[in-house]
């Protein structure tokens, strides 16, 4: 069963009417009507659970429990912001309710999971899967399964899926770690969804986004210098790389934690990206995609978030530089911040329109929340080696 | 000519001091630093292993998947990584013995 616990003002009132109110009301909801828009999900990764917040008042409001092995999970949103898909590391997703502070539905579909996209449409959840390697899509209602492409479908074993990316059209994209590949997946007949693939596109892709327009699809490379880029305005180009050579030699450093890209990390004409092996970011102007800079910092990039406003850059980094987090200054880029907020932080998320940035520190087993004006601590908050915090305001934003 | 059951025999006697040998290597560092290992093995080697060490990116941890794998082998896939794939050195934060028996823990199962 779900567990929660609303911690508001209400309990007087509760307390007063909680006898009659039980007779009376058993099962129904007595809750104050609320929006979902300032809400959001934290993982707590090693005790299957999750806590929903409110990034308005900075505060949590509920654990919802019982979620299974939450290492590495992510979490899209409904487009109606009220539900939250946990793709957890287990294989399972989780449909939460953010109101109800309820787990609605679990079904496990794999057994080795690494995240998952929703449909432009909202209708369709498709999950990006290690083991077996494979994509598969389910009815976002229901979570009932609804077709599934394997990854081994053309020979040389089946690959595992990274970066899947929602694109607009009901389209997918994502990359193959072990082929080298890049597969765009039209899901507008979600029971039949075709594939077009592009091959060689670079050895070792770990990961990809899409750009908040949908129109660009990039996969970062492990075993190579370098991204491959994807136009989807001019598919029939096909794919092609950028930041070739951005190590041009230097011997690669140990990446003791693969990056993570997303689609925050294009703040205004620039592109801001996780060197593998290097000790930097990189600055891609966004439109030619040529290497315009890249700014040094202290360890390995894991997370390159641009603030929604686009005006600063946050950086957090590999072990053994996890209790770091730098800020980079986009017009100068320069370095102009190194905060040590706490061990092993491991996710950034910024309030929708930028005000804050929530932190998780996993071995403090605590969220900060910082204020980006100022760059000080507002508020900490306690949870459970927290890793993911994902705010609902993605709902409504493609390539998150 | 069959030397068959000597040589199995031989083999039987090399395997059990080669592992008493390993075992009495891999004594358990003292604590707190055992704990500590315990918790890199599972929160850093599991960013890629997968928490549980049921694999991810990187390969599963998990005694059946470890099996017949030599240990010394993977001690020095530990210490010094895998050139070609993400798996990188470990040996700046491990000694020698520390990878032994994080080595002996997981193929013997005992890393929960």
């Amino acid at each position: 069963m779900a567990g929660s616990t609303f911690a508001t003002g209400r309990r007087t009132l509760a307390r007063l009417l909680a006898p009659l109110l039980c007779l009376a009301l058993a099962g129904c909801a007595s809750t104050p009507l609320r929006g979902t828009g300032d809400l959001g999900v934290v993982i707590e990764r090693a005790s299957g659970s999750v806590q929903i917040v409110d990034n308005s008042h900075a505060q949590s409001l509920a654990r919802v429990q019982g979620l299974g092995d939450l290492s590495h999970a992510s979490v899209v949103f409904s487009r109606d912001a009220r539900y939250a898909y946990v793709f957890g590391r287990d294989g399972a997703i989780s449909k939460v309710d953010l109101l109800a502070a309820r787990l609605v539905k679990r079904v496990e579909q794999a057994s080795n999971s690494i995240g998952g996209a929703i449909s432009s449409d909202g209708r369709v959840i498709a999950a990006q899967n290690y083991s077996p390697g494979g994509v598969k899509l389910f009815d976002a209602d229901n979570l009932q399964l609804l077709s599934s492409v394997s990854t081994a479908a053309f020979g040389g074993g089946e690959s595992k899926v990274v970066g899947l990316a929602d694109m607009p059209g009901n389209r997918f994209a994502f990359a193959l770690y072990d082929s080298g590949e890049i597969w765009l997946l039209d899901a507008s007949t979600p029971s039949a969804p075709k594939v077009q693939r592009f091959e060689h596109i670079g050895k070792q892709p770990y990961d990809g986004l899409a750009s908040s327009d949908g129109r660009y699809f990039i996969a970062g490379l492990y075993g190579e210098d370098g991204l491959a880029l994807f136009d989807s305005w001019h598919a029939d180009a096909g794919v092609r790389r950028i930041l070739a050579g951005y190590g041009r030699g230097r011997q690669a450093l140990p990446v003791y934690k693969m990056p993570h890209l997303r689609g925050w990390s294009i703040a205004g004409d620039y592109a801001f990206l996780p060197a593998i092996g290097q000790h930097e970011v990189l600055v891609a102007d966004n439109r030619s995609w040529a290497q315009v800079a890249t700014v040094p910092v202290l360890g390995q990039p894991v997370f390159v978030m641009a603030e929604p406003g686009g005006r600063r850059v946050w950086v957090n980094f590999a072990f053994p530089d996890n209790d770091k987090v730098q800020v980079i200054d986009v017009p100068t880029r320069q370095v102009i911040k190194t905060l040590q907020p706490g061990r092993a932080i491991l996710h950034m998320e910024f309030t929708p329109r930028g005000d804050a940035v929530w932190l998780s520190s996993r071995d403090d087993n605590k969220l900060l929340v910082i204020d980006t004006a100022t760059l000080t601590v507002r508020r900490t908050l306690p949870a459970l080696e927290p890793s993911g915090i994902f705010f609902s305001s993605r709902a409504s934003r493609m390539g998150m | 000519m069959d030397s068959g059951p000597v040589r199995r025999g031989l083999w039987l006697l090399v395997l059990l001091a080669a592992s008493f040998c390993q075992q009495a290597a891999a004594a358990p560092p003292a604590e707190p630093r055992a704990g500590e290992l315990l918790q890199l093995l599972h929160k850093d080697c599991g960013a890629c292993h997968g928490l549980s060490l049921k694999g991810g990116l990187g390969s599963p941890l998990t005694p059946q998947a470890l099996a017949g794998k030599p240990a010394d082998s993977l001690v020095a896939t530990i210490l010094n990584g895998r050139p070609g794939t993400p798996m990188p050195p470990w040996r700046p934060f491990l000694s020698e013995e520390e990878a032994q028996w994080l080595v002996q823990l997981l193929q013997q199962g005992g890393a929960r």
